[in-house]
């Protein structure tokens, strides 16, 4: 792949289709700025701040547009919101749509067809195989991204987190979480 | 099933190769050419032979897609692809966008929602049955809910309707709603009596239930 892969970027650069500096610039951006910190900072606002928490249940596309998260495969930003006894697991069985514009690119396993496939079966077991273990009273809820909405998890705050601010606390907003494959993790 | 286990990889690096991170800049700088539609850049990478598909890495696959999709415009050529290199067998290209056209178009994104004047057809709590759809082309229904019984559970309005912008036809939208389905509903006794599988569905993919 390594050689057709450098084979059709000639061609296309050197027809003049595509300009080798944006590629360079595309991938800047997605190894530096636009990945899952810009997610956990979401989720602290959200944690702190309850005006914008319900900004987000309401608008999630704008409230998220406030702290600057904007562009391709974010578009269209729904925040589902983890509660006692409610867990949210997001998925997109037909390919691999995910919310770049607040966690980056999604990992090998999110875009791979045992996640894809089982997910939607057999949720719980898909979540032990992250070691996350829920009670059965607990309802989850799996989100399948099958038109241009994008899925964002906001998980519950953990306890002990009281005070903080919303910097420290988005030290601890995993990706996972954000998926619903993970939960926050506090320090021990 | 049978496809195993999911195998996270805590320490996974964001790109395996460096093929791989010139293929996403490739791939998203050749979009920006504005040539084809999100969806018909899926049908490109999802409409090959299960062994291909399934056999091929998620990069492996965006480059066989970006491949079908500049033949099928005219931008390249098959013999440019056997020799690797370009010829002069088609006209000289107009110019794709620069760098900053790029980062400009990225960044902004590209939203699908137009919004419609008639009402749609469906209303939160409206219980609804999925179509079994099985086109030949393209489509967002996916399999497992097809002919299944579940509840609108919100409307998003208008939406560039995915199996006709897969054709080009970008100007075509449709309501879209979310619709939550119970798990015994899909999969029978052996769904999870306490968990739901949402998908996001336009209305033509809905009848009332």
């Amino acid at each position: 792949m390594a050689a057709r892969t450098r084979a059709l970027e000639m061609i296309l650069v050197d027809k003049g289709l595509v300009d080798p500096a944006a590629i360079d610039a595309l991938i800047e951006t997605y190894e530096t700025r636009v990945g899952p910190r810009n997610g956990a900072r979401v989720v602290a606002m959200a944690w702190t701040d309850p005006a914008f928490a319900d900004w987000l249940r309401r608008d999630a596309t704008a409230a998220i547009a406030s702290l600057g998260h904007t562009g391709r495969q974010g578009e269209h930003m729904q925040a589902v919101f983890n509660e006692d006894r409610v867990h949210n697991l997001v998925v997109c069985t037909l390919c691999s749509c995910y919310p770049w514009s607040v966690l980056g690119l999604p990992p090998v396993w999110y875009k791979s067809p045992p996640y894809r496939a089982r997910v939607v079966i057999d949720p719980r077991g898909v979540l032990a195989e992250f070691g996350v273990a829920l009670p059965s009273t607990t309802r989850v809820r799996v989100w399948d991204s099958t038109a241009e909405l994008r899925y964002l998890v906001i998980p519950e705050r953990p306890a002990g987190t009281s005070g903080w601010d919303a910097d420290r606390l988005a030290a601890i907003v995993t990706r996972d979480s954000m998926i619903g494959t993970g939960f926050p993790v506090v320090p021990g | 099933m049978g496809f195993g286990p999911i195998a996270p990889d805590p320490d996974e690096p964001l790109f395996h190769a460096e093929w791989e991170r010139r293929t996403l800049g490739l791939v998203v700088a050749s979009g920006c050419l504005g040539r084809w539609t999100i969806d018909e850049s899926r049908f490109a990478r999802e409409n090959r032979h299960p062994l291909d598909y399934y056999g091929s890495s998620y990069y492996e696959i965006w480059i066989k897609g970006l491949e079908v999709l500049l033949l099928k415009h005219g931008l390249v050529s098959p013999q440019e692809l056997v020799a690797g290199r370009p010829d002069d067998v088609l006209p000289a290209a107009t110019g794709g966008p620069n760098v900053e056209t790029v980062l400009r178009i990225v960044g902004r994104g590209s939203p699908y929602d137009r919004p419609l004047a008639a009402l749609g057809r469906f209303a939160v709590g409206d219980s609804v049955r999925t179509n079994n759809l099985n086109p030949v082309g393209h489509t967002r229904l996916p399999r497992y809910v097809r002919g299944k019984v579940g509840m609108i559970v919100a409307g998003h309005g208008g939406f560039v309707f995915a199996d006709e912008n897969t054709h080009g036809r970008s100007s075509t939208a449709q309501h879209l709603y979310t619709v939550c389905f119970n798990s015994t509903e899909l999969w029978g006794p052996d769904g999870d009596p306490n968990s739901t599988v949402s998908v996001d569905a336009w209305e033509s993919y809905l009848e009332p239930a």
